[in-house]
């Protein structure tokens, strides 16, 4: 609605400024309609986006496909001089790298949630939450420097055969390799990089929980971990596995720090303590120097492979943390 | 001389309510009209151990003081809970009732800036001295809210999760039959024990809660003003409640509604802001009989609140 | 009448004084365990934090002098660092209006049956690994066609859209209604009240997303690797449209040749990097510290 004219004004005047009102009125409709385009094509662009890299990927992997069909996935020769590849080795150690991430990142990081609110005193959170946070911010080529630098030797040297001496008998604790570049290693730095994701979520998770059904809890005489485990925990299942499922999209999808410390190599095997390797690093490790186009195209095969599996769990966790919202779903 | 002998109370035969054990002490002073069952003997010539063993304080609150940081909430309160009785918590709002109620089981732990001035004694014990222990002041007195707070578990659950916590495990469903008896809820949810509480209507859920505090066979029920969250007739079947439930248990509850503390309740207690220094601050005004406070009472605030001239 | 239970326990007995009865005992241990491993594992994280960050000051400090900043290969990383700024600022320039307007869209237009799909996409374009959207910018705009800056920055561009755009919804999302009611009954048209009210009441929120995301960016390995990794790194290349040397990527190939003498280098462009990554969150953290500040007064 613009501004209505003055009353008793000169009839020129009126036909001046109905004439600038009309003005503004087109000038504002344009306005409108103009930031509304702008805005909806932003948000077209993303959609675009996503489409054009499923579009180029599996193009790109077409070679491969059609040579090896399904049996990429079930093959783990991968030698690029006699044009086979076989993916089996690098999905099998993706599987097992974030496996362990999860396995090992996903009880501590919960741990961290219910420390940081449920147990830590308000002045203690606001300087442990930034830390944990922290963690995540580190870029992942230097984590994967200090992984190949600091961390593998130690491992080597101490953990690693403690490990074997002791639990040999099990094969993913296998004989250890010289070169501290392992699937352990690889697996460890992962874990680092989960924890603070899964952490930060169900710290807010947990803070979301109302606290009046707390009190509740407290009022029938039970103790802290009682209350946790009847009522903070039971309330939020859906909300850590959409945590979870955040944290194995980022172990599966991490390249470059893996590339660093998991040696490369494409062998399916079960031992922990030997090199290998993931999908994601492969492609980072070989992309630029691969020896020809099945070879390249081989690369985009893994690539698809990881973007389906990637959008899967990404998915995922956005439903679960939609549907089962309670208290507070998963917002990031 | 047992206390579960009959006595004529004049404010619950008006109501039509059962008659109240614990009380004939207190009728010692001039016989009543009607009284029945009671030998004028025995009332008369009641002695000093009747008396105690009747009406043994189950709280003893001896200017109690409260302060959240430097604010102070409540001041100066002193006043016996005895035990079988129901003893209501009643004022205008702010004046301190539930901070009271709250402090009676350590509810006030959580909140920051807590500190309490004076002694609060639970049967002797002073509940904040060093050596308490937190867990079990609240498995001793329980409470029920003013919201209801089912968990989100089946009914059975809720009722039997703290039971299995203290490790009474065997006769769990006698356990929850019985509590939900005392709650006068299991007609309504005998078939449907493993659905969901969050599927109970708001009175229905209110009677989960006090099922489930209950279970665990506490000393001393603090109700936080449990029936203002619901309709007329869950306010009364809670009301039901709470006289079935008194004798059993010591009740304490905090109500805005003076109705219903006249209705439920064997004494009152009224609050309210009293301007000490710079700022009012909550504090006791009057604790009596039930039938003195809203009959005779001695303060004029607590006429003027009772008459409805204010609050 | 009381509860009694079948015969496992004594009840109750009230006049006890008020320490552990029962089974409480274990209870409280019970509790104490868990609480005490939450404790060690903030410990552990926090302590991992401290570790990673020693070592790479305790190495990083000793390959950082003067020349070591402003001299080229191989004695210094200065073009690294100023191919890194440049590829980074082209690529925050182009993702910055996207992901507002991205944001915008979602807060002003879409309304109900729009708002699902668009969610959805930011939150597939977030998860997406990197090294998959190396892969697609290399086989759109690379593959036959060369390397160069801006075309990593392109890469690293897609990467940063939804940081912005989640960013800048979460402080939309907390404008005061009585803000727009006040515009729409004054008759100020939509698109003024949301260029001139709404957008710089979430200002805050926009420049502190917009850091994190230039952090997250600045740290990008794999997006870089596979479309800008050619440049030598002996001198500054200002030009976006060539190879520019970058320095993500040199730690990366530092790192791979195992060579001892390049580790030095490499410890000291980590440290650089890091510090700029935490300077950057904690100045968008105390900028989001003052904004919220500002807005719930």
């Amino acid at each position: 609605m613009s501004a209505t004219p003055p009353a008793g004004s000169a009839s020129l005047k009126l036909a001046r400024s109905n004439r600038q009102s009309s003005a503004r009125k087109r000038a504002d409709r344009f306005g409108d309609v103009a930031l509304f385009v702008i805005c909806a094509a932003a948000a077209l662009l993303a959609f675009l986006v996503i489409i054009l890299i499923a579009k180029e990927v599996i193009e790109g992997a077409q070679p491969s496909i059609s040579k090896f069909g399904v049996n990429f996935i079930t093959h783990e020769e991968w030698a690029p001089p006699l044009e086979k590849f076989g993916g089996k080795g690098v999905i099998l150690g993706t599987l097992i790298t974030s496996t362990m991430a999860l396995v090992i990142g996903g009880p501590v990081a919960i741990s961290i949630g219910i420390f940081l609110a449920l147990l830590a005193p308000t002045s203690v959170r606001n300087v442990v939450s930034p830390l944990v946070e922290m963690l995540a911010a580190i870029p992942s080529v230097i984590l994967g420097f200090w992984g190949l630098i600091i961390l593998g030797p130690v491992l080597v040297s101490t953990v690693e055969p403690f490990l074997h001496d002791a639990f040999g008998f099990i094969p993913i604790f296998g004989a250890p390799q010289t070169t501290g570049n392992s699937v352990f290693n690889a697996g460890l730095i992962l874990t680092i990089m989960v924890i603070p994701i899964i952490a930060s979520v169900t710290r807010d998770l947990f803070m979301a929980v109302p606290p009046d059904l707390q009190d509740g809890a407290a009022a029938l005489g039970s103790t802290r971990w009682e209350v946790i485990r009847g009522v903070v925990l039971p309330t939020t299942i859906s909300g850590m596995t959409a945590a979870c499922l955040l944290g194995l999209g980022r172990a599966l999808g991490e390249a470059i720090a893996v590339a660093q410390v998991i040696g490369g190599s494409t062998e399916s095997h079960l031992s922990l303590f030997k090199p290998g390797g993931t999908m994601a690093s492969l492609i980072a490790l070989q992309f630029n120097s691969a020896v020809s186009k099945l070879h390249t195209a081989s690369l985009y095969y893994l690539a698809a492979i990881l973007l389906v599996i990637g959008i899967l769990s990404n998915l995922l966790a956005s439903w679960v943390g939609r549907r089962f919202g309670g208290a507070g779903g998963v917002t990031r | 001389m047992s206390i579960d002998d009959q006595t004529f109370d004049p404010v619950q035969a008006r109501n039509g309510k059962a008659p109240v054990p614990g009380r004939r002490i207190r009728i010692r002073t001039e016989p009543l009209p009607g009284a029945i069952g009671a030998p004028a003997a025995s009332t008369e010539s009641a002695g000093e151990a009747q008396l105690h063993v009747a009406t043994e304080a189950i709280f003893e609150a001896n200017e109690v003081g409260i302060f959240y940081g430097a604010k102070q909430a409540l001041i100066d309160v002193t006043m016996n809970i005895r035990r079988g009785q129901v003893t209501a918590l009643i004022g205008p709002s702010g004046c301190g009732k539930t901070t009271f109620l709250r402090s009676l089981n350590r509810m006030n732990d959580s909140v920051s800036g807590f500190r309490i001035d004076g002694k609060i004694l639970y049967r002797g014990h002073d509940i904040y001295g060093s050596n308490v222990d937190t867990v079990e002041v609240r498995r001793r007195i329980g409470m029920v809210f003013q919201k209801p707070n089912p968990f989100p578990k089946s009914i059975f659950d809720n009722i039997a999760w703290a039971p299995r916590n203290l490790g009474m495990r065997s006769g769990l469903s006698e356990r929850v039959e019985k509590a939900l008896r005392g709650a006068a809820l299991w007609d309504e949810v005998k078939d449907r024990l493993k659905d969901s509480a969050l599927g109970l209507s708001g009175g229905q859920q209110q009677r989960l809660c006090i099922a489930r505090a209950i279970a665990i066979e506490p000393d001393v029920l603090l109700l936080d003003e449990p029936a203002s969250a619901l309709d007329p007739i869950a306010t009364g079947a809670i009301e039901d409640l709470i006289h079935s439930l008194k004798g059993r248990f010591t009740i304490v509850i905090v109500t805005h509604n003076m109705q219903q503390a006249a209705r439920v309740a064997d004494r009152t207690a009224f609050f309210s802001l009293e301007t000490r220094g710079e700022r009012p601050i909550g504090t006791l005004i009057e604790f009596d009989d039930t039938e003195k406070i809203f009959g005779a009472p001695r303060d004029p605030r607590t006429r003027d609140y009772v008459t409805g001239r204010f609050g | 009448m009381r509860l009694l239970p079948r015969g496992e326990q004594p009840p109750l007995d009230p006049t006890l004084p008020l320490v552990a009865s029962g089974n409480l005992r274990r209870r409280h241990a019970a509790s104490r365990i868990i609480q005490s491993l939450s404790v060690a594992a903030a410990i552990a994280a926090v302590a991992v934090l401290v570790i990673v960050i020693a070592a790479v000051v305790t190495h990083g400090a000793k390959a950082i002098n003067w020349e070591f900043i402003t001299s080229g290969y191989p004695t210094g990383v200065g073009p690294y660092l100023v191919g890194t700024a440049e590829i980074v600022a082209i690529a925050t320039l182009m993702a910055m209006p996207v992901g507002v307007l991205i944001a915008l869209f979602l807060s002003e237009y879409a309304g109900r049956r729009w708002t699902r799909p668009v969610q959805l996409v930011l939150d597939v374009m977030n998860g997406l690994p990197s090294i998959i959207v190396a892969v697609f910018i290399f086989s759109l705009l690379v593959a036959g066609k060369g390397q160069s800056g801006f075309k990593a920055a392109v890469a690293l561009s897609i990467l940063e859209v939804p940081l912005i755009a989640r960013g800048t919804q979460e402080v939309l999302v907390l404008v005061p209604s009585h803000q727009r009611e006040a515009a729409d009954a004054l008759g100020v048209a939509r698109w003024r009240s949301i260029l001139t009210i709404i957008l710089p009441a979430a200002a805050a929120g926009i420049v502190t997303s917009t850091l994190l995301s230039v952090a997250r960016a600045a740290g990008e390995t794999a997006p870089v690797l596979l479309i800008d990794s050619l440049a030598k790194g002996d001198k500054v290349q200002l030009n976006p449209f060539h190879e520019i040397p970058n320095v993500p990527v040199r730690i990366f190939q530092l790192s791979e040749e195992a060579n001892p003498e390049g580790f030095t280098e490499a410890w000291g462009l980590s440290l650089i990097l890091i510090v700029i990554i935490l300077a950057l969150g904690l100045g968008s953290r105390a900028l989001l510290n003052r904004s919220k500040r500002k807005m719930t007064r």
